[in-house]
């Protein structure tokens, strides 16, 4: 056993990494869920995105455009799921999981001719002075440019939600659609737009994957991250920094366990397998005591019968 | 209700004795795989085998496929559906269809079966594998000769005789020609997860690691490799030639068109008989892929020379004198492993320090 | 403008009428799916709704839509029990894991001896490592009021590791040759859960499904247990007054839906599988969220909906095999199917009716 060849500079770095695909997704999924609706389809609409960027960016050359891909890609799967959810009235944990199911599908059958491609590089950021720091440099300044958008991300959502009319108009759909129907608001129309950011981000998360992590096309190459996603929202209670620290400890665990077995460490593999899983559980043991709850009508049909 | 069904059962069971009779000349070939043919590693090989038939036959031979199938049930359902539909030949290309393959191949003595990596045969079930640790044995050649950190990482799935039989070869080579090379052992504890392929080898560069070797599917480490600079991959089940311009030095490619032919052809020829084959790369059923530049020629010399030597049978990687982990002796000066225990392995060789699972 | 008006009652007729829609839908939209593709539509549908019930070798094709069918109906009843209420157990993979390790552990622990006792001793193996596993989730939550959707979704995880470590460890096959994987079931007589009568695939598990089906509807209507149940889903502040004790049945609707997939477990691992393996677990307590759905929660749709989709996966198979359709355009016409089979439902709890615009 060897512990001194784990950095920690290197591995809170590499956990920011690991971290970022469940982080995108999560607060996407936190803004649905926010708004009242719980779209389990967050796997479906990831692979989705996985491969509508890794298409198009090998298409047209350019990472960027790939990521813009996938955004539509992942939007255009959950706008499925508002059709069906807000206009159909459908049950919203089954539309979840068909989607889920389709979105694998029809993933794989764009996918065919994507196999055993290279998709183009997406640079990481150099930054010249700051980058070049000890420690901090490779911690903090040393990554992808995506991997700040997802930080932006949970910023602008939490200053969105915090501070912003429209945040506290989605909050109120989402705690009492029938009080804000009252309003005036329109229910329907937020709740799609909110599933439609969900999806978007979502695809964000798969193309990260696709382009950035891993970067090939493999059918299912998800494997079920975006099931972690939708946990890390209610770990998170529903509040982005807390989805973000979610991320980062769910992503810090995988890589720390990887880490230990590399370092010779004599526990049973499969123990330290199970570690990411249990710890969030206990984490979740833990923060059940603080009584924030979920948006009351999450999950909940919304008809405006007059 | 179950009358009829007991009289459909027993309908069955007569449809099965003579449903394997072809109904025309058209030899039908039956594949049934494990992942999804797009997986780009295992599963898609076994299909380019697949074609290859196809290409050599032409309409002499019809094959259908039925890709992501689960073990157990499913896996017999569909072979069973193969068989109905009057199949000649099939090929079950995961061990984990093992007792299924059985159990059909009972239910349909007229038809051949053919499973792969397992150990069960039967008068209409062969097996087949392919050595793949003498490509392992090159490539531990290679990742002994290039690190310079002495230091090589290894990503495996999960601890079983073929993973394991690959490591130790990898490592019996890259200590013969560097005694101070260390292995560091990750397993992933899946089979197939692109972003944990990832994240492994990351951890591996990151403890020192430069040269990764892989017993997963997708290129994640290769990409890896690349992102660090300065560190080397080898192709696993396929070549990953979009990496040849970069970390990857050469691959292990699985190549089972050779054999898929052969057996199709002994089928048309009507010579077709149940046998045992463990090929490897003399055989063609191992290929190695290309040797890049970025290996010096002294070293690509070596490899080849191995591999030449391994394909002609004068020499076997698995040769003493070599001991268990625990130091004690396993094969003496110049005794060769049975095919019995490396089929079965389940121990590292000495000079490994990582702890197998338990 | 078009508008929905909700229904008193929902409607008898378009109950009956939506999945015949849905199913006419799909095979509309799935069949111009299948053309782009380049098969032939009509060939492709027949293939997938015919041919297991009615083509050439519909004999064998039968049988095996009760060994696909049990085990989603068998889990999507214990979960329906739950969904009822207001109880989100989405970890039944989980459960139905962990129910073939014990039941399998049992059967290994007693190899090779053959008695009668073994089989019961594994039924009861079975249910109590589902019922354990979903106890940790119930538990939790009664005692800290932690999430049950997530603990029993983590769990899911940590059972697929658990059987990783069972299959190449203390579970192992010792003939196997170091291989993954327990010794087979099939070939252990007092262990196995063999056929009923021959090539009926009637085995255990199916008896199980069909008789955890009617103990549901028996439940549901004639129980007082059954009325918390549907009044805890429906008001649960009503059903407070009415003096429901919700950690109670928070544990019982938990509980026996953990028992239940535990048991599905168990007789695919003591039947249809027969050996304890990595992957062992196919999906069916994910699967079965779906089929309780769409069975409206109610036993008999959940019946019904069970066979559906066994129909599809197998209809689904065959396709792939005789057309050489891929395997993901099976996948996508089976989440068309559930989409139309979600939306048309719509029409059973509302109607549509065009109105001036400027009323509402």
């Amino acid at each position: 056993m060897d512990l001194s060849a784990i950095n920690p500079a290197l591995l809170l770095a590499s956990l920011m990494v690991a971290a970022t695909p469940i982080l995108l997704a999560a607060i996407g999924e936190l803004v649905a869920e926010r708004s009242g609706v719980l779209n389990l389809g967050v796997e479906g609409m990831m692979i989705t995105g996985a491969i509508c960027g890794f298409a198009i960016a090998v298409e047209t050359g350019s990472p960027w455009l790939g990521f813009a891909g996938a955004a539509a890609g992942g939007a255009v799967l959950a706008l499925l799921f508002a059709l069906l959810t807000q206009v159909a009235l459908a049950n919203q944990v089954a539309s979840g999981l068909a989607l889920t199911l389709f979105g694998l599908g029809l993933s794989a059958l764009i996918g065919q001719g994507y196999v055993g491609i290279k998709p183009p590089k997406f640079a990481r950021l150099d930054i010249p002075v700051l980058g070049d720091l000890p420690v901090v440099g490779r911690v903090l300044f040393g990554h992808d440019p995506m991997l700040y958008i997802a930080i932006a991300l949970v910023a602008g959502v939490w200053i969105l939600l915090r501070f912003s009319r429209a945040g506290l108009i989605l909050r109120a759909v989402g705690e009492n659609h029938d009080a804000a129907h009252a309003l005036g608001y329109k229910v329907v129309r937020i709740r799609i737009l909110a599933i439609l950011f969900g999806g978007a981000c979502a695809g964000l998360g798969g193309a990260y994957i696709s382009l950035v992590r891993v970067p090939q096309w493999t059918e299912g190459m998800t494997a079920g991250v975006g099931w972690i996603a939708l946990a890390l929202v209610v770990f998170g209670s529903w509040k982005p920094w807390r989805v973000l620290l979610g991320a980062w400890l769910f992503g810090g665990i995988t890589v720390l366990q990887l880490n230990l077995q590399a370092a010779g460490v004599a526990i049973p593999v499969e123990y330290l397998a199970m570690s990411p899983y249990l710890v969030t559980i206990l984490v979740l043991v833990i923060l059940s005591a603080d009584k924030s709850r979920a948006p009351a009508s999450l999950g909940k049909i919304f008809h405006a019968s007059q | 209700m179950k009358f009829t069904s007991l009289l459909v059962g027993g309908a069955l069971a007569l449809g099965m004795a003579t449903g394997a009779m072809a109904q025309d000349d058209k030899a039908k070939v039956g594949f049934i795989y494990v992942g999804p043919i797009g997986d780009g590693g295992y599963t898609f090989e076994h299909d380019q085998a697949r074609k290859a038939v196809v290409e050599k036959f032409g309409d002499k031979v019809e094959t259908t496929y039925v890709e992501s199938v689960p073990e157990g049930p499913d896996a017999e359902r569909v072979m069973t559906q193969m068989a109905l539909n009057g199949a000649d030949l099939i090929f079950a290309t995961s061990f984990g269809f093992m007792d299924a393959t059985v159990n059909t191949a009972k239910k349909f003595p007229d038809v051949k079966f053919e499973h792969a990596t397992g150990y069960k045969t039967a008068p209409n079930l062969a097996i087949y594998n392919a050595r793949f640790y003498e490509g392992r044995a090159i490539q531990g050649l290679i990742a002994g000769e290039m690190t310079e950190s002495n230091i090589v990482g290894y990503i495996g799935s999960y601890p079983i005789p073929e993973v394991i039989r690959g490591m130790n070869s990898a490592f019996i080579h890259a200590r013969k020609v560097n005694p101070d090379v260390q292995f560091k052992i990750v397993w992933a504890y899946t089979w197939f997860d692109p972003a944990k392929e990832a994240d492994a080898a990351k951890v591996l560069i990151e403890q020192g690691a430069d040269v990764i070797l892989q017993h997963t599917d997708s290129t994640a480490p290769l990409a890896a490799a690349e992102a660090a600079g300065n560190v080397i991959g080898f192709g696993q089940a396929s070549d990953m030639g979009e990496y040849a311009d970069g970390p990857r030095v050469t691959s292990i490619i699985d190549n089972w068109a050779p054999y898929y032919i052969e057996r199709v052809n002994a089928v048309i020829d009507g010579t077709w008989e149940t046998s045992d084959t463990w090929a490897g790369i003399g055989d063609g059923m191992v290929e190695i892929g290309e040797i890049t530049d970025r290996v010096p020629a002294e070293v690509k010399a070596e490899a080849l020379e191995l591999k030449d030597k391994i394909a002609s049978g004068e020499y076997h990687p698995y040769t003493g004198p070599l001991n268990k982990q625990d130091g004690t002796p396993w094969l003496a000066e110049g005794e060769i492993a049975d095919d019995q225990t490396l089929l079965g392995m389940d121990f590292f060789v000495e000079g490994i320090t990582a702890e197998m699972p338990k | 403008m078009i508008v929905l008006e909700k229904r008193p009652q929902p409607s008898r007729a378009w109950a009956i009428a939506t999945p015949i829609l849905a199913v006419l839908a799909t095979m509309l939209f799935g069949g111009l799916l299948f053309a782009v593709l380049g098969k032939n539509p009509v060939e492709a549908i027949l293939t997938i709704f015919y041919d297991p019930l009615l083509g050439p070798h519909a004999g064998y094709y039968r049988p095996q839509l009760l060994v696909k069918g049990a085990p989603l109906v068998l889990i999507a009843i214990g979960l329906s029990l739950g969904f009822k209420a207001g109880i989100w157990n989405i970890g039944a993979e989980g459960q139905y894991i962990v129910g073939a390790i014990c039941g399998a552990g049992v059967a290994l622990a007693f190899y090779p001896l053959e008695a009668w006792y073994i089989f019961p001793l594994m039924v009861l193996g079975g249910a109590f490592g589902g019922w354990v596993w979903a106890m940790i989730p119930a538990l939790l939550k009664v005692r800290f009021g932690t999430n049950e959707i997530l603990v029993s979704l983590m769990l899911v995880y940590v059972a697929e590791q658990l059987l990783a470590s069972m299959s190449l460890g203390l579970l192992r096959n010792p003939q196997g040759l170091g291989f993954p994987g327990s010794r087979n079931l099939q070939q252990y007589e007092s262990a196995h859960n063999a056929e009923l009568f021959a090539n009926t695939g009637m085995h255990w598990g199916v008896v199980a499904a069909l008789l955890s089906v009617i103990f549901a509807y028996i439940l549901l209507n004639q129980h007082m247990r059954g009325f918390h149940i549907r009044l805890t889903g429906d008001a649960p502040r009503a059903a407070r007054f009415a003096g429901v004790r919700p950690a109670r049945l928070i544990l019982f609707c938990l509980g026996s839906g953990g028992a239940l997939a535990g048991l599905a477990g168990m007789f695919e691992v003591a039947g249809p599988s027969g050996v304890v393996s990595i992957d062992f677990n196919v999906g069916y307590g994910f699967t079965a969220i779906i089929v309780a759905f769409l069975g409206r929660l109610h036993p008999v749709g959940v019946l019904l909906a069970g066979a559906l989709l066994a129909l599809t996966y197998i209809g689904g198979e065959i396709a792939q095999s005789n057309l050489g359709l891929p395997a993901a355009a099976i996948q996508v016409f089976q989440g068309m199917l559930l989409f139309f089979l979600l939306a048309l439902d719509l029409l059973t709890n509302y109607r549509i009716r065009a109105r001036q615009t400027g009323v509402a």
